[in-house]
C-alpha cells in the first residue's frame, strides 16, 4: 500500500505541525496568512507553552515549525526555543529577521536541533518591500548575513510565489547561494489578509507553468513544503507527499491555543479544539470530530471524472474555501482551467468566507466583498482603560 | 521518497513495488509554514 | 563528516541508532533521526518488530527469525534493513 493510503486511518500524532506563538508582529505584510499585527491578550503564557511542549514530547512530535506573527517578539521566545530543543522537539522557526543580530545568530549557531527560516518575497527591495513593507528586505538580508557570519549551517529562505516575483526565481537561488542558505518557495493562498490581495497577486496560469517547469529543471535542492502538489497534474509529480496534510499529518496551534486543521485555514469551520481544554492537544488531535472527518478517504466529488485527480487530489482545501469554491470541486488554480471556470461562475449570491480571527493593526483593505462595518480590531494593550483606545473605523473606498 | 525494498513479481506484468520503508521529507507535507 | 558507509552485514550484531526515535503507528512506525532530520516510515508491524528488537539479538538473521518471517519475505526485509543501515537508522553494535 502506498504510504498515503495508510494515512487515511490517521496517525497517533502529527508528523510535524505549525505553532504560531504570537499574533504580534513588527511588520504588516499585505498577504499575511494569519492576519497578524496585534498581540492577543489571551496568548498562551510561558508556562502554558511549556506544557504544550511537554505534550508534544510525550506524543513524540519530533519537529515543529514555529511562527506567528513574528515569534521572536515574544520576550520568552529564546526560553521556549531552548525548552523545546532540550525536550526532544526540534524547531524550525520562521522569522522576518528583526531580532537576529550578531549575538543571537551566534547563539543559534551554537544550538542543536534548531533551524531558521527567513521570509523574503522579493529578490530586490523594490519587489519585496511592496508586499512586506519598507525596510523589510534590508532586515532579512542583515539576518542572513549575521547567520552566515556566525557559521549557522544552511538557514532557509522562504518565498511566497506571487505574480510579481515569479520572474526572480534564478535571483532567489543566487541569494540563497550567496548566504549558504537553502531556497524554499511556497504557494500564495487566499488566507488571512491574502484574501484581499489574491486576485492581483496570485500567479497567472502561464506563470504557474513557468514555476512548475523551473522546479522540474532547477528545483533539486529547492524546498516547497509540498505546497505545489496541485501542479502535479502538469506531469511528473514534485517531491513530497502530494496531498493536503490538514488534520491528517499536520495541523496548527495558534497563539491562544486554538487548534486548526492547517495555518492556511484559520476559520471556525476548521477549528478542531483548544489545547487548554481537558485532554489538551492530544485529545484534540486524536478525538476531534473535524479531524475524524478530514481523515475520511476522499472521493473526488466533482473532480472524480477528471483523469488527473489522482495526481492533484483536488488541490488545496484552504484555496477553495477562501475563494468561495466548493471543497469537493476544483482548486481555483487547477492547471486544467476548471478552477478559473468555477471562479467565473461565482455570482452575487456566492458567499466568500472571511475569518473573524483578525489581528491586523489597520483595517483590512477593501477586497471583493462589502466594507466590514463591525469592529475587528482589539485594543493595543489589555491594560488600556478604554477598549476603544485604538479604534480604527474602516474607510470605504480606501 | 526512496523505495528501499522491492519484491519480484514472477508474472509478465510490470513489477509492483511493495516498499517496506518509505522516506518522507520533513519539508514534504503541505500545511506547514 | 560523511565517511564511507560500511557494507551492511546481517551476520553482525546491530541496533537502532541512539539518535533515532521510533514512534509506533497503526500500520507500522514513524522513524525520526534527530541528527539527519530524516523521516522514514516502516510500513509493516513485522519490520517494526525487527528494527526495535535488533539490539537483543546476536545478528540480524535471528531478529528476522524472532519476527516470524518466512523464507520468501526475508530478501525484501534484508534489502529494507540495508537501506536503513545506509541512512543511519540502524548501525552495528560496538
Amino acid at each position: 500500500m502506498k504510504l498515503v493510503e495508510h494515512f487515511q486511518y490517521g496517525l497517533n500524532s502529527p508528523i510535524c505541525l505549525t505553532w504560531e506563538l504570537t499574533y504580534a508582529c513588527n511588520l504588516a505584510c499585505v498577504h499575511c496568512l494569519s492576519s497578524s499585527g496585534r498581540r492577543d491578550p489571551r496568548e498562551l503564557s510561558t508556562a502554558e507553552a511549556k506544557s504544550v511542549i511537554d505534550e508534544l514530547q510525550r506524543m513524540q512530535v519530533f519537529y515543529v515549525n514555529i511562527g506567528g506573527g513574528e515569534p521572536t517578539v515574544r520576550s520568552d521566545f529564546w526560553e521556549l526555543l531552548d525548552y523545546a530543543v532540550t525536550h526532544d522537539v526540534g524547531v524550525k522557526f520562521s522569522t522576518n529577521g528583526i531580532k537576529l543580530d550578531e549575538a543571537r545568530a551566534a547563539q543559534l549557531a551554537a544550538t542543536d536541533y534548531v533551524d531558521v527560516q527567513i521570509s523574503l518575497d522579493g529578490a530586490t527591495a523594490e519587489v519585496n518591500d511592496h508586499v512586506r513593507g519598507p525596510g523589510s528586505y534590508a532586515t532579512a538580508i542583515r539576518a542572513l548575513e549575521n547567520l552566515a557570519e556566525a557559521g549557522f549551517a544552511r538557514p532557509k529562505i522562504s518565498v511566497v510565489m506571487t505574480r510579481q516575483n515569479v520572474d526572480q526565481l534564478d535571483e532567489f537561488s543566487a541569494i540563497a547561494d550567496r548566504f549558504g542558505a537553502q531556497l524554499r518557495i511556497t504557494r500564495l493562498r487566499p488566507s488571512g489578509r491574502g484574501a484581499d490581495v489574491w486576485d492581483e497577486l496570485h500567479p497567472t496560469a502561464a506563470q504557474q507553468r513557468q514555476l512548475y517547469d523551473w522546479l522540474v529543471a532547477h528545483g533539486e535542492n529547492v524546498l516547497t513544503g509540498d505546497s505545489f502538489f496541485h501542479l502535479s497534474a502538469y506531469g511528473e509529480a514534485l517531491p513530497g507527499l502530494n496531498l493536503c496534510g490538514a488534520g491528517r499529518v499536520v495541523c496548527l496551534i495558534d497563539p491562544v491555543g486554538d487548534v486548526y486543521a492547517c495555518p492556511f485555514a484559520i476559520h471556525e469551520n476548521f477549528l478542531a479544539g483548544n489545547v487548554r481544554s481537558p485532554g489538551g492537544f492530544e485529545q484534540v488531535w486524536r478525538g476531534s470530530e473535524l479531524f475524524a472527518e478530514l481523515r475520511q478517504p476522499q472521493t473526488g466529488g466533482a473532480c472524480r471524472s477528471c483523469g488527473f485527480y489522482d495526481s492533484c487530489q483536488g488541490g488545496c482545501m484552504a484555496a477553495k474555501f477562501f475563494t468561495g469554491l466548493p471543497l469537493d470541486g476544483p482548486d481555483p488554480e487547477c492547471v486544467r482551467g476548471f478552477g478559473e471556470q468555477a471562479l467565473a461562475a461565482r455570482d452575487g449570491s456566492t458567499a466568500i468566507p472571511r475569518s473573524d480571527v483578525d489581528h491586523s493593526r489597520s483595517a483590512p483593505r477593501v477586497g471583493r466583498g462589502p466594507v466590514p462595518l463591525t469592529l475587528t480590531t482589539r485594543p493595543d494593550r489589555a491594560c488600556d482603560e478604554s477598549p476603544l483606545a485604538s479604534l480604527q473605523v474602516p474607510v470605504a473606498g480606501s | 521518497m526512496a523505495p528501499t525494498s522491492e519484491s519480484q513479481a514472477p508474472a509478465e506484468e510490470p513489477v509492483v513495488e511493495e516498499t517496506l520503508v518509505e522516506e518522507v521529507s520533513i519539508d514534504g507535507m503541505c500545511g506547514v509554514y | 563528516m560523511t565517511a564511507e558507509a560500511p557494507v551492511f552485514d546481517p551476520a553482525r550484531p546491530h541496533r537502532c541508532s541512539p539518535r533515532v526515535a521510533v514512534r509506533p503507528e497503526p500500520f507500522g512506525a514513524l522513524v525520526y533521526h534527530f541528527g539527519t532530520r530524516r523521516l522514514s516510515f516502516l510500513k509493516t508491524p513485522q519490520l517494526v518488530e525487527v528494527v526495535s528488537g535488533l539490539e537483543r539479538h546476536p545478528d540480524v538473521h535471528s531478529a528476522l527469525d524472532a519476527a516470524g518471517l518466512d523464507a520468501a519475505q526475508r530478501p525484501a526485509y534484508l534489502r529494507a534493513l540495508a537501506g536503513l543501515a545506509a541512512n543511519g537508522t540502524i548501525e552495528e553494535r560496538p
